[in-house]
């Protein structure tokens, strides 16, 4: 018996092992039935976002349609002044501007939920605080050396890195508000929120009527397994 | 019968065409041992994915652009502007990932119960062509979507041609049909995954099912079923396939798409096994991601490939994994089929096996540090000791008494009582009064009962490897 439980562990090890540190990422509230957090994140990429990333997969008919909004209040408070209601989100900025300006053209953000995850882009857009040495002053605890500027500050304040000391290294502990900004650090979180809830929406916007449908799907394919359960034990019954 | 036009037609085609004879030779008088079990359904529900994969397949090529300036986004097309398209991909991405499953649950059913020994080695054989064909497929497949992951891993993998010596560099610049994958690669890929390997498939599940009905199935117990014959010639443990096989098959495919429309439906991404995270960043040969790792079903190929230090002999070792399989029936020396009267040896080296190849296929998914490089090492070795010690330790197994005829199952109603007996053992009743006053009997778990039932079927198991 030990002897089989010491294969066991040995066979677990590399399991346990490779278990990665990894940094640890703020949870955001993800809630795609809230069609009021979903409008205002809209608004807030299309206000804040949209200068430089498009969406380029989403169209505002889709938003109307799944947000249950009225056509032209999507195009009065949604959309960019001159949008047409079956045009996708694409931004104004061209690849060559881009490129002169930040090196790269920012990338389209129609499926950044999928590749990164909601808590992720949560925690990035509340991970800035100032740091002197980066070309745009600012970096970001989820993404080192990042190539955005915090475009959210005067809302956030300027926030700071504390330190703490780990093993020799500086650590980045937690970030704080040096200077207020507009909104307060709850008013700001539910903002983040509200547009994290956006892009998981836009990343997938067929999500919610998939799990709506699910059920009957399952429903159905339970019956036939009743049905053909029953089949078979009647085809069966006489065999011994 | 009366004559009338329908059954007219029906006879002018019956004079002309063998369909009575193609449906009793493989359905109605096809005589099947009639003790398969739970491993059994794999087949037929690798017929059916097949057919799932060619459907959904058809309906994506219609919106789907083979061009690396439109792949990308064609796909996401597909997903929100074409009418139910996300529902046809999540079938066929999801589809790729169970045919792998049932794919390998069907081999594994083949290795426990001896279904690749005389005089089988020819389905086995085909059996293997299908799952090598099967796996050009899906690499082929997962190109097309041209994220960062498809792009990537074909750019690795591709460029393992380029190790072997000599030839390597032309060869690799041959199938990509550029010095990078690109849009030339894009092409012809589309062309084999959505031609090409398909009519393979075709034809070589053909020749299995063919080989299969030539020489009968094999049973849970790997005896022969024909020797004991009734006065018609029928074999007394075989029953017509159809109908009861088939009614029986289709209980297999309703619990099976259960769970796959439960995957289609609740977890399409399967947390990012079935479709990876970074393909959702479309192709960029400018940027490596920083770890690359195939779909699930390749990584246990792949950790063995890493796990050997020179690139070439690590492709040698890769392309060996898959040999050492087609020499199966060869390496296996044993006189018994089935593993339930093998020695005990041979069901502790199966055990192994399956320990490390389930580990490889973790190993494959995560990145190559040194302990993790170590142990794949370990699991490669046990991987490829498993299959050329087999001529040495088959010789020395003790078999058990093999019987002449089935032994009976029990059917799953048969297992309910004890079942019901089990759960009566984990769970205590405590009667619990409630606020206005009544008792209720609540049921609780019982841990001493829980334990007494791991030590036993710990020993259970343990015995059944002796």
């Amino acid at each position: 018996m030990n002897k089989l439980l010491t294969l066991f562990l040995i066979f677990m090890l590399p399991f346990t092992v490779l278990a990665s540190e990894g940094l640890q990422l703020q949870k955001a509230d993800i809630d795609l039935t809230n069609n009021a957090s979903l409008e205002r994140g809209a608004k807030h990429f299309v206000t804040y976002c949209l200068g430089c990333h498009s969406a380029k997969h989403i169209r505002y008919l889709r938003i109307a349609i799944d947000f249950d909004l009225k056509e032209d209040k999507v195009l009065k408070e949604i959309a960019p002044l001159g949008a047409n209601i079956y045009d996708k989100m694409t931004s104004a900025m061209n690849a060559h501007d881009a490129e002169k300006w930040f090196g790269i053209m920012p990338p389209d953000l129609s499926l950044i939920a999928r590749s990164r995850g909601e808590d992720w882009i949560y925690s990035y857009l509340k991970g800035f605080y100032t740091d002197k040495s980066k070309p745009l002053g600012v970096n970001n605890t989820v993404f080192p050396d990042v190539g955005m500027p915090n475009v959210l500050w005067q809302l956030q304040g300027e926030q700071t890195p504390v330190y703490k000391n780990v093993d020799g290294r500086e650590v980045i502990e937690k970030l704080s508000i040096k200077e207020a900004g507009q909104l307060s650090e709850k008013e700001f979180d539910t903002m983040i929120n509200d547009l994290t809830n956006f892009l998981v929406y836009v990343g997938e916007p067929v999500k919610l009527e998939r799990e709506r449908m699910g059920k009957y799907v399952l429903f159905f394919i339970f019956m036939i397994f009743i049905l053909s359960y029953l089949l078979k034990k009647e085809y069966w019954k006489d065999l011994h | 019968m009366k004559s009338n036009r329908w059954t007219d037609c029906g006879n002018w085609v019956l004079d002309r065409f063998p369909l009575t004879k193609l449906w009793n030779d493989h359905m109605a008088h096809y005589y099947a041992p009639k003790n398969f079990n739970f491993w059994y359904f794999f087949g037929s529900l690798a017929l059916l994915v097949l057919v799932n994969q060619f459907l959904t397949g058809i309906l994506l090529t219609m919106n789907y652009k083979p061009d690396a300036k439109l792949a990308f986004d064609s796909v996401e097309y597909i997903m929100r502007d074409v009418n139910w398209g996300w529902l046809v991909r999540y079938m066929h991405s999801t589809g790729a990932s169970a045919f792998f499953i049932v794919i390998y649950l069907h081999m594994f059913r083949g290795i426990m119960y001896g279904s690749f020994k005389q005089p089988r080695e020819l389905i086995w054989i085909f059996g293997m062509l299908l799952f090598v064909a099967l796996m050009a497929e899906a690499f082929m497949g997962y190109l097309l979507p041209w994220g960062q992951m498809s792009y990537w891993g074909a750019q690795v993998i591709i460029s393992l041609f380029s190790a072997i010596p000599v030839i390597g560099d032309e060869l690799s610049l041959w199938v990509r049909g550029d010095y990078v994958v690109s849009d030339a690669t894009l092409n012809r890929f589309f062309a084999f995954h959505v031609i090409s390997v398909p009519l393979v498939l075709v034809l070589l599940v053909l020749l299995h099912i063919i080989a299969l009905h030539e020489v009968g199935s094999n049973n849970p117990d790997g005896i022969n079923i024909k020797e004991f014959k009734d006065p018609w010639g029928h074999p007394v443990d075989g029953v017509p396939f159809h109908p009861y096989y088939t009614v029986k098959d289709l209980v297999g495919v309703a619990v099976f798409l259960f769970f796959f429309a439960t995957v289609i439906f609740y977890m399409p991404e399967m947390g990012g096994y079935f479709l990876e995270h970074a393909n959702f960043i479309p192709a960029d040969p400018l940027k490596t991601p920083e770890h690359i790792a195939p779909v699930w079903y390749f990584t246990p190929f792949y950790a063995i490939l890493r796990a050997v230090p020179d690139k070439f002999a690590g492709v040698i070792a890769m392309g060996g994994a898959i040999v050492v399989l087609f020499l199966l029936p060869w390496l296996d020396r044993s006189e018994v089929r089935s593993i339930r009267y093998r020695g005990g040896i041979y069901k502790k080296a199966l055990l192994l096996f399956v320990i490390s190849f389930v580990s490889l296929g973790y190993l494959g998914t995560q990145p190559a540090t040194p302990t993790a490089t170590t142990f794949a090492r370990i699991f490669t070795a046990i991987y490829f000791g498993f299959f050329l010690l087999m001529p040495i330790y088959s010789r020395w197994e003790k078999f058990k008494k093999v019987p002449s005829r089935l032994t009976p199952v029990t059917s799953l109603e048969d297992r309910i009582p004890a079942l019901i007996e089990t759960f009566e053992e984990i769970t205590v009743k405590t009667p619990v009064t409630k606020e206005d006053g009544t008792t209720v009997v609540r049921r609780k778990p019982n841990f001493n009962g829980m334990a007494n039932v791991v030590v036993r079927l710990a020993k259970k198991l343990k015995e059944s490897l002796d």
